[in-house]
């Protein structure tokens, strides 16, 4: 069955390349009929944000060795960076009822079914179908799809549940008493190994205690632009994730 | 009539179909996408039902549901059942003048989507609400002007024996 599926995304490929082709040639447009002017105040602006992000990164850098001093200490294992693949979407579900979008790597970019996918922004979604060519990928918010997460405030795990809707999600089953405010942002949390740890997945938008209810009702938005993003990230396995994946696997036997 | 005659110009609109159908659309838009691979399908089951019939329906849902990432064949076999009715009523409909025709539409569609949907939620979440008509009624809206277009082409490069 994953053999059809791969040979039937191989047939749709060329149509969502097709579709996408008037929009990669006004990008094209763009590019190539671009003044000069706003050439030079891009090249300005994007200048400035590099200067910020790299004094960023300064910071970031003295943070993550201190992370790993602490957790040498504390003998756990250190996280690894992860490695990422560039690739640009293709197509979306032309299904409204499902959420999934067609992405322009496939196995030959080492590609895998179940690899997570993120934006600049947050956790994206994650492979489904793959193809030599192109990959299939279901967002974070489809009403099939569900994520482990984390509050980063406090660490009170929970998860986050998509419902079909591109700028909400929904996290079922919270206890009435559990500590989860507005504005609260939850990262990915790693557990059920197939999420890397600590990607921010959504924003919590609201929270209704209703007393006659065991549980709450907390409503939730995805911070990855999933109807805005062009190009998104394939995140590759690191050692540590392997290992981890290993272990739950072992257990589960 | 030899069987080929014409036969490329079926395919092309097919394929033309299975084309708009993929096209991407604003998400508040989604739900308005007339079904064109429907709409197509039932234009030649009705106009040469002797080569576009029940299997061409089923073959076409199948590649549709390639093409979404669909449950396989719940487009199928909504095609296939769509494509029958057609079959059934083509001496009918061919009478009619063409809005009643664009109201035959509004029903054979509103039956696809209302297959398709109910297979589908068999394995995933339902149908938010009677927003799955809206298709059904765009398609028909825009049957006048499609089956002056298809005529017209078929008259030019298909067969003219038929009406």
């Amino acid at each position: 069955m994953d053999e059809f599926a791969s040979v039937s995304l191989t047939v749709a490929t060329p149509f969502y390349w097709l579709t996408d082709l008037p929009t990669r040639m006004g990008d094209w447009g763009e590019d190539v009929v671009i003044s000069r002017q706003s050439l030079l105040k891009e090249n300005g602006s994007l200048r400035a944000e590099q200067r910020v992000l790299r004094a960023k990164l300064q910071k970031m850098a003295s943070l993550a060795t201190e992370n790993v001093r602490l957790r040498e200490l504390l003998n756990s294992t250190a996280r690894l960076k992860d490695n990422v693949l560039v690739a640009e979407i293709i197509g979306i579900s032309p299904d409204p009822l499902s959420q999934h979008v067609i992405v322009n790597k496939g196995t030959g970019a080492g590609v895998y079914v179940g690899q997570p996918v993120i934006d600049a922004y947050g956790l994206f979604g994650q492979v489904i179908d793959v193809s030599p060519i192109s990959c299939r990928v279901l967002l974070i918010t489809d009403s099939s799809h569900a994520v482990p997460i984390q509050v980063n405030r406090n660490g009170v795990r929970a998860v986050a549940e998509g419902v079909g809707l591109l700028h909400e999600m929904e996290l079922p089953h919270v206890a009435a008493t559990t500590d989860i405010q507005e504005s609260d942002i939850l990262v990915s949390s790693g557990l059920g190994a197939r999420f890397p740890v600590g990607y921010p997945v959504a924003t919590v938008v609201s929270v209704v205690r209703d007393p006659g209810k065991p549980f709450m009702k907390v409503k939730v938005m995805p911070k990855a632009h999933l109807n805005r993003s062009r190009h998104v990230l394939l995140v590759f396995k690191t050692e540590a994730q392997a290992f981890a994946e290993e272990v739950v696997g072992d257990e589960l036997k | 009539m030899s069987s080929s005659e014409g036969g490329w110009l079926i395919v092309v609109t097919f394929l033309l179909a299975l084309l708009m159908q993929a096209i991407p659309m604003p998400y508040d838009l989604l739900w308005a996408r007339p079904q064109w691979l429907c709409i197509v399908v039932i234009y030649w089951a009705m106009a040469t039902p002797q080569r576009v019939g029940v299997g061409v329906a089923w073959l076409m849902g199948l590649i549709l549901d390639g093409i979404n990432g669909s449950l396989l064949g719940q487009h199928a076999i909504a095609m296939a059942v769509v494509a029958y009715i057609a079959l059934v009523l083509y001496q009918r409909i061919r009478m009619f003048v063409v809005w009643q025709q664009a109201f035959i539409i509004f029903i054979l569609i509103g039956v696809e989507q209302l297959l398709s949907l109910w297979i589908q939620s068999l394995h995933s979440g339902s149908s938010p609400s009677l927003l799955f008509l809206l298709p059904a009624l765009i398609s028909a809206l825009l049957w006048p002007a499609l089956v002056v277009l298809l005529r017209g082409l078929r008259r030019r490069y298909g067969d003219v024996k038929h009406i």
